[in-house]
């Protein structure tokens, strides 16, 4: 089956991307496919690379950044909640005049159409929020 | 394309005090240029994103509400409240903005988007969706 994933709440405060993980992973290793992840509202902030949790603590978006790179998964981040929250690539930062990135490997910022082509190409489109 | 598919935007949260309500429109709106069949359901306190009369002047925050009339003109023609969730918070339809489209079957008629049903027609609402999008 294909599936599609939204996460919608943030690391560490919730438990949705951590969830998604442990989802993906499975469903990953079951067969299906997963060929994107897309984070909306605070879940954009799952793709800060500058994210330093303590050493005994998962890191949620180093997690999610080797999952993507050994199987493939789309890691998408809405833009206009990207943006609101801070959430940067080197071209919107360029953009904007900010003087800084902070977008992890294996993640890109594209619009809120990829949420929706997400939901039209999928078997299934699981939500992870509250 | 692969053949239609029936969007369902289940709104649960008030329009303000979270992020949630402003950014599920913003979803609404961009969904609608996919050329999907497309609802919305308010339910629990999603129902106070369409009540008359908002003024957010006292919170720094923009009332988003007028927005919701323009999705008759993006063709979003199923905006389903329960009825439920209207009466727990003394609210009736007569409590909410209007939502109009125009009826291309009907002469291009103007109609309400609006559609006050009960609890258990929105559950068969989202028995019967193939994607629901719950903000």
């Amino acid at each position: 089956m294909k599936i599609g994933v939204l996460i919608s709440e943030g690391p560490y405060t919730h438990q949705a991307a951590d969830s998604a993980y442990k989802f993906v992973s499975a469903a990953l290793a079951a067969g299906h496919e997963v060929p994107r992840v897309f984070f909306y509202h605070d879940g954009v902030n799952v793709a800060t690379r500058l994210s330093l949790p303590p050493q005994d603590e998962r890191h949620i978006q180093q997690n999610w950044t080797a999952l993507a790179k050994e199987h493939e998964v789309d890691l998408v981040v809405c833009v206009a909640a990207a943006q609101r929250r801070g959430l940067l690539d080197e071209g919107e930062a360029n953009r904007n005049g900010k003087d800084a990135n902070n977008i992890a490997e294996g993640f890109r910022i594209s619009g809120l159409g990829q949420l929706i082509e997400m939901g039209i190409q999928t078997d299934r489109l699981v939500t992870f929020g509250d | 394309m692969a053949k239609t598919k029936k969007f369902l935007y289940v709104n649960r949260k008030a329009p303000y005090g979270t992020i949630y309500a402003l950014e599920s429109l913003e979803v609404v709106l961009i969904g609608a240029a996919f050329e999907q069949d497309v609802a919305l359901a308010f339910v629990d306190d999603g129902v106070f994103q369409l009540a008359k009369g908002q003024n957010t002047d006292g919170i720094g925050v923009k009332n988003f509400s007028p927005t919701f009339r323009a999705l008759g003109d993006y063709d979003v023609q199923k905006l389903f409240v329960e009825r439920e969730s209207l009466e727990e918070r003394g609210l009736s339809e007569a409590d909410l903005i209007e939502v109009v489209y125009e009826d291309e079957d009907d002469d291009w008629a103007e109609k309400s988007a609006i559609h006050v049903v009960g609890r258990a027609e929105i559950a068969d609402i989202m028995a019967d969706a193939d994607v629901v999008l719950s903000f």
